[in-house]
């Protein structure tokens, strides 16, 4: 089962950005194999006994963090959560000063979410394990979208040639860069719909095509992935308001009619029900794959660990024995 | 089976879309125009039709008025969209589009509803509301430009205020893209306006006025241009006054940018020294500017660059005017004179008739996606039949609008006009009772 290591030499996953379609298929293959054992009653594995992970939480999160735990817990990894309120950081203290105390007590691997952009590969350049980012800012959120990308690919099979539009607030969104990444180099093609205010100026270098209503947007697509937007900025910042978001950019019936008849529905969470998505669409078992995507994310995750813990410098190639 | 029509005889047809100015007829079916040409009626007049002898007088689109200030809804007794629509159709005004700046302020999609309803119901002319950029103008919050596009604004403005924080004209430049939104934006960098009550320069420093310096509408205009560069947003600076202004918003055309500008009466047909002994009618918006900038808009007019006219009819009562000049109100009214006015350019050989006119309906129509403002087949019936030679003489007390804020009066003029059509109707004169 496992995927051969050279697929994936890497000892951090700090983006999607620069890793292969050889490297990401390493990923999904692993991953898949995962998703049987998290199926069956006895979920425990022993694979990375004895390794240690800390969740590094500067920013709220429940999935996320919930997913890294129980995927790491699942590979026999001890697993330490620190959220920002209980931490140092608090008191004033820098984020390489956090990272250099939580390196003296030599953990494995440390999953890294953090609101600055550039925080996880600041901290992969101060410690002796693996870091995984967890989100960093607006820059990437790479396990996000190799999730994404294995909900897709149990579902049609494949990824290469899929037409996938992703709506709503490009310009914040982590989840959407690594997404256009990673379908990119995958053979996939990327439609962004957004307002112009919440898409890059220069998005179509990121190789998508932008466009501004959802009917040209949606036209043809295999996968709608939709995206949160926060509250704060549809208060006449970006958007005038929620009701004009919902009427031009929330995702219904009466939009998707455009899509593919078959096409997929994704939101990585948490959705805003009213808001991006009509709660009817959010729901329909035979289009939305939402909860699906809460699924993949734990065998995605134990894939990262196994993947990334092979690579660490006290790795043994009989695992740990 | 066939509508009702009205056949116009013996005119000099001009039609600044096309380039027309001939002698010919014009009919008109069911508010339609349905043909015209010289050679129309060649075989007589239809027999059912109303007849309109034009007597060689010229027949062209009404005229389109895109600066309009209304004191309704919050301020009726200054002018209503009834008032407005009398005094509009006597200046030979078809359309007028309205300002936001009202009590409340048109915000929202059930004000800009109730604007275009009443325009219906009350007003002789067609009426468009603008509506705000921002929340209440407040200049913060970016309005519903989507819904209020769909609601029928036709286009966006916080009136005589500018946008003044760049992010939020920027944004609203942006966001505006995704409907086509024109953004008509009255430049004025408001922390070097403050506290001015005339153009700064020889004259108000004699007068021992706060000034406004030029450089404050240019400062804008010219931020704003960059912000359309960085948006690809439709710009629309509402009234000009300033040499410089003039060269900034040619020197963004020739870049290709999608920018436009409009230029009032009060500042091509008159300068500062119209303030005089403290006239406060002459404390306009903007204000009258030196000479040399009114030789520029001149020019601006004359060659291209600045492709609208509009009246930026601001009704002002007494008690707002009779004041110590700064604290008087700002505004003029000018529907009813705009036509005569921009005729002296005509007159002095500035800009040819047809282009003249190209400035008060296609020019406009372009700009806001409007049918009239033309003399086709297929065109709503809105026309103007006037004498451009007929002289005569501006009286304050002959004004139709409620308000007689003008600074013309006993201006001498030529430009009469001798019938206003809206959808085919006669709305001026003032149709007879039956």
């Amino acid at each position: 089962m496992n995927a051969p290591a050279f697929a994936f030499a890497r000892r951090h996953l700090l983006g999607i950005e620069g890793l292969s379609a050889a490297e990401i298929a390493a990923v999904l293959d692993l991953a898949d194999s995962y998703v049987g054992q998290n199926r069956q009653i006895d979920k425990k594995g022993t694979k990375l006994r004895g390794r240690t992970l800390i969740n590094l939480f500067f920013e709220d999160s429940t999935r996320t963090r919930t997913s890294f735990e129980l995927a790491g817990k699942r590979l026999g990894v001890d697993v330490i959560n620190m959220s920002v309120g209980s931490s140092a950081v608090k008191k004033g203290e820098t984020l390489i000063d956090t990272a250099m105390t939580l390196n003296a007590m030599r953990p494995d691997v440390l999953v890294v979410r953090h609101p600055d952009s550039g925080a996880a590969n600041l901290l992969s350049q101060k410690v002796d394990g693996s870091v995984i980012n967890a989100g960093d800012g607006k820059h990437e959120h790479p396990t996000q979208a190799l999730v994404d990308a294995l909900t897709i690919r149990r579902r049609l099979g494949r990824l290469n040639g899929l037409v996938v539009a992703i709506c709503g607030d490009i310009l914040h969104s982590r989840v959407a860069r690594s997404n256009i990444l990673l379908l990119n180099t995958m053979g996939a093609r990327v439609k962004v719909i957004a307002p112009p205010t919440l898409v890059p100026g220069l998005a179509d270098r990121l190789g998508v095509e932008v466009h501004h209503h959802m009917r040209d947007g949606l036209r043809g697509a295999d996968i709608v992935m939709m995206l949160r937007l926060q509250t704060e900025r549809m208060r006449g910042s970006y958007v005038p308001s929620i009701r004009e978001y919902f009427r031009f950019y929330g995702l219904d019936r009466e939009k998707l009619a455009v899509a593919k008849p078959d096409a997929l529905i994704m939101h990585p969470g948490p959705m805003n029900r009213g808001v991006e998505i009509d709660t009817e669409v959010a729901d329909d078992i035979h289009r939305s794959v939402i909860r699906e995507q809460v699924e993949m994310g734990v065998a995605v995750r134990m894939a990262v660990l196994d993947l990334l813990s092979r690579h660490l410098p006290n790795y043994a190639a009989d695992g740990g024995k | 089976m066939s509508g009702r029509r009205v056949a116009y005889l013996n005119a000099r047809l001009l039609d600044p879309d096309s380039g027309l100015d001939a002698p010919g007829n014009l009919l008109s079916i069911d508010g339609v125009v349905a043909a015209l040409g010289p050679r129309l009626f060649a075989d007589g007049v239809p027999g059912d039709a109303e007849v309109v002898h034009c007597g060689g007088r010229v027949l062209a689109p009404g005229l389109i008025d895109m600066r309009v200030f209304v004191g309704e809804p919050g301020a009726e007794h200054k002018e209503t969209l009834a008032s407005a629509g009398q005094a509009a159709v006597a200046g030979g005004i078809t359309t007028i589009v309205t300002m936001p700046n009202t009590t409340p302020p048109i915000d929202d999609i059930a004000l800009v509803e109730y604007i275009s309803k009443r325009g219906r119901e009350s007003s002789a002319v067609r009426v468009y509301p603008m509506a705000a950029v921002t929340v209440g103008l407040a200049g913060q919050r970016m309005t519903e430009i989507g819904l209020l596009t769909q609601a029928g604004a036709i286009a966006f403005t916080d009136g005589d205020r500018s946008v003044a924080d760049g992010q939020v004209m920027r944004r609203a430049l942006s966001y505006g893209r995704a409907f086509g939104a024109l953004l008509c934006q009255y430049p004025e960098e408001p922390t070097l306006a403050r506290d001015g009550a005339m153009n700064e320069g020889e004259v108000a420093m004699r007068l021992g006025l706060p000034g406004i310096p030029g450089a404050a509408e240019t400062i804008m205009l010219e931020r704003d241009l960059r912000l359309v560069g960085l948006t690809g947003g439709r710009y629309h600076a509402a009234a000009l006054s300033t040499a410089a202004s003039v060269e900034a918003l040619r020197r963004a055309k020739q870049q290709g940018l999608p920018a436009s500008g409009a230029a009032l009466p009060h500042n091509f047909a008159l300068n500062e020294s119209a303030v005089g002994e403290y006239r406060t009618f002459a404390k306009t918006q903007p204000p009258l500017r030196a000479e040399e900038d009114r030789r520029a808009l001149v020019d601006g007019l004359a060659d291209g660059t600045i492709e609208v006219i509009c009246s930026g009819h601001d009704p002002q009562d007494v008690e707002s005017k009779r004041q110590p000049f700064e604290q008087a109100a700002f505004g003029a009214i000018g529907l009813e004179t705009m036509l005569p006015l921009a005729l002296e350019l005509h007159h002095n050989q500035e800009l040819s008739l047809l282009a003249l006119l190209g400035k008060m309906t296609v020019g406009p129509a372009r700009l806001l996606g409007l049918p009239q403002g033309r003399l086709a087949p297929g065109a709503p019936a809105d026309l103007v039949l006037f004498d451009p030679e007929q002289p005569w003489r501006i009286d304050e007390a002959r004004l139709i609008s409620k308000s007689k804020n003008t600074p013309y009066h006993e201006r001498p003029v030529q430009g009469r006009v001798w019938r206003t059509v809206v959808a085919g109707r006669q709305v001026f004169p003032p149709p007879r009772e039956t």
